[in-house]
């Protein structure tokens, strides 16, 4: 079947099988950053944003994301360097394999929670599966992110 | 033989040899050979009479086993994904995600948060993204939080040929080829509360309680028992008992709720567990409802009425 889609802004055409994971179009298409990690809906490697709502790619066909846009790490890079160098700063990647659904769960939560607490954060992320750390520097890095982006944005309000 | 071919044999699983994991996790468990989008509700009905082909929801459960289909049915474009709220009752369209129904404020309003309650520790926001309300209630899961909430609720269904039916009696029918349209849940006098136990965070639950109280009866539905969920209402002993004495209706009621529920065993939990569980949570879920039932007004028409908790951020 032919499926069109935007991938990272970029309009795609393309045929496919009707039973093509919308994880392995995006991989097909150079979106390497997305993992296939439990492939049973619990781990979060998988996640990109479709329609800006994030979502896993492993449980979801390709064509249902026709005519939809869908973003996965190589579509936000700067945003993702800039929260990267906060986890770099806590020490908090070591095998760096759940790190791209991580990021973009990130993006997506600093786009719905205004300002959350520690255990709006930890619910949000319940879905990220991380079996290198423990959580703890990775949920510093979010709050220290958190923080900074409060104060650009207050800065540049003034 | 030879270590090359041995190892040939091994991983293509030739002549009994087992395939390791890996290797097989890779094959697709779902087949589908045509995905199909309807445009009306029914050429879906027709194209779901036969047995080769499937409707498809969010598909989070649907893709775990190994199956095969011809036609994937998509609904997408003929039933409903939103939320109406009017006078009398919420309207949610099956295709609706359960991230939505856990953000809508006016059903947490209502529920006194216990549907937000019952959504939040079903895995990941991503995951409830995907996962919609039509497919956990048409499934009628053992495991169903979803299910479980919603019985304690004056709740119906919209089936595209089978009209509006009581969820109870849904929950009863045996599974056919009609097509869940919405969930009606009736604006009714009532306080609701959940409670459920996971052994681990974002896991199915081992038992799960929804508590409802009402001018009228007081209910309790039980899930993840772990076959389907159930209805419970209180007995006369129970309701001769002063409401305002919380703690003794509450106890009366986890005594009545222990003798009378059927519970089974499972990897999860035994039995025997189960039922001890089962008078835990129906104490703390009613307690919790009674609490939300005396400081609401007698009567409740608008939501509006009912506040949430100071300064909360829904979703």
């Amino acid at each position: 079947m032919l499926i069109k889609m935007w991938l990272n802004g970029e309009p795609i055409r393309d045929h496919m099988d009707a039973d093509m994971l919308l994880l392995d179009f995006v991989r097909r298409h150079g979106a390497l950053s997305v993992k296939r990690g439990c492939e049973t809906a619990n781990c979060g490697l998988c996640t990109v944003l479709l329609e800006g709502k994030p979502v896993l790619s492993c449980s979801i066909l390709a064509a249902k994301a026709e005519g939809k846009h869908v973003v996965t790490l190589e579509g936000v890079q700067k945003e993702a360097e800039e929260f990267g160098t906060f986890l770099a700063n806590q020490g908090a990647e070591q095998c760096g394999f759940c790190n791209p659904g991580f990021i973009m769960n990130i993006l997506a939560m600093e786009k719905e929670l205004k300002d959350p607490t520690e255990e709006e954060i930890n619910e949000y992320l319940a879905g990220n599966l991380c079996r290198c750390s423990g959580f703890v520097g990775q949920l510093r890095s979010i709050q220290a992110y958190l923080k900074h982006k409060q104060e650009v944005r207050a800065h540049e309000a003034e | 033989m030879t270590k090359s071919s041995r190892r040939k044999r091994f991983l293509t699983g030739e002549n009994g040899f087992r395939l390791p994991p890996m290797v097989k996790r890779r094959e697709k468990l779902i087949k589908i050979k045509r995905y199909w989008k309807v445009e009306t509700l029914e050429e879906a009905y027709e194209l779901n009479q036969k047995r080769a082909n499937r409707i498809i929801g969010g598909m989070v459960w649907m893709k775990m086993g190994e199956k095969q289909f011809h036609t994937a049915i998509d609904l997408s474009d003929v039933v409903s994904s939103e939320i109406v709220e009017n006078e009398e009752e919420f309207i949610i369209g099956a295709m609706t995600t359960l991230r939505d129904l856990e953000c809508h404020e006016g059903i947490h309003k209502y529920t006194d948060g216990a549907v937000k309650e019952s959504l939040r520790h079903i895995v990941g926001v991503q995951f409830r993204n995907v996962a919609t309300v039509g497919g956990s209630i048409w499934g009628r899961f053992g495991f169903s939080d979803v299910l479980t909430m919603f019985l304690a609720m004056d709740t119906y269904v919209d089936l595209y040929k089978g009209g509006r039916v009581s969820l109870e009696a849904f929950s009863k029918m045996p599974y056919d080829k009609d097509i869940l349209l919405n969930i009606v849940v009736k604006k009714n006098t009532m306080s609701l509360a959940y409670e459920s136990m996971r052994n681990t965070k974002t896991d199915f639950p081992v038992l799960a309680c929804a508590a409802s109280v009402r001018p009228d009866e007081v209910l309790l539905s039980i899930g993840a028992r772990p076959q389907k969920a159930v209805i419970i209402r209180a007995n006369d002993t129970v309701m001769k008992i002063d409401r305002s004495e919380q703690e003794e209706f509450a106890r009366a009621l986890a005594v009545q709720v222990k003798a009378e529920i059927s519970v089974g065993s499972n990897m999860r939990a035994s039995a025997e567990y189960r039922r001890q569980l089962a008078g835990v949570l129906a104490r703390r879920a009613v307690m919790k409802a009674l609490v939300a039932d005396e400081q609401k007004p007698m009567v409740i028409t608008d939501t509006d009425t009912l506040q949430t908790k100071g300064g909360e951020q829904i979703c």
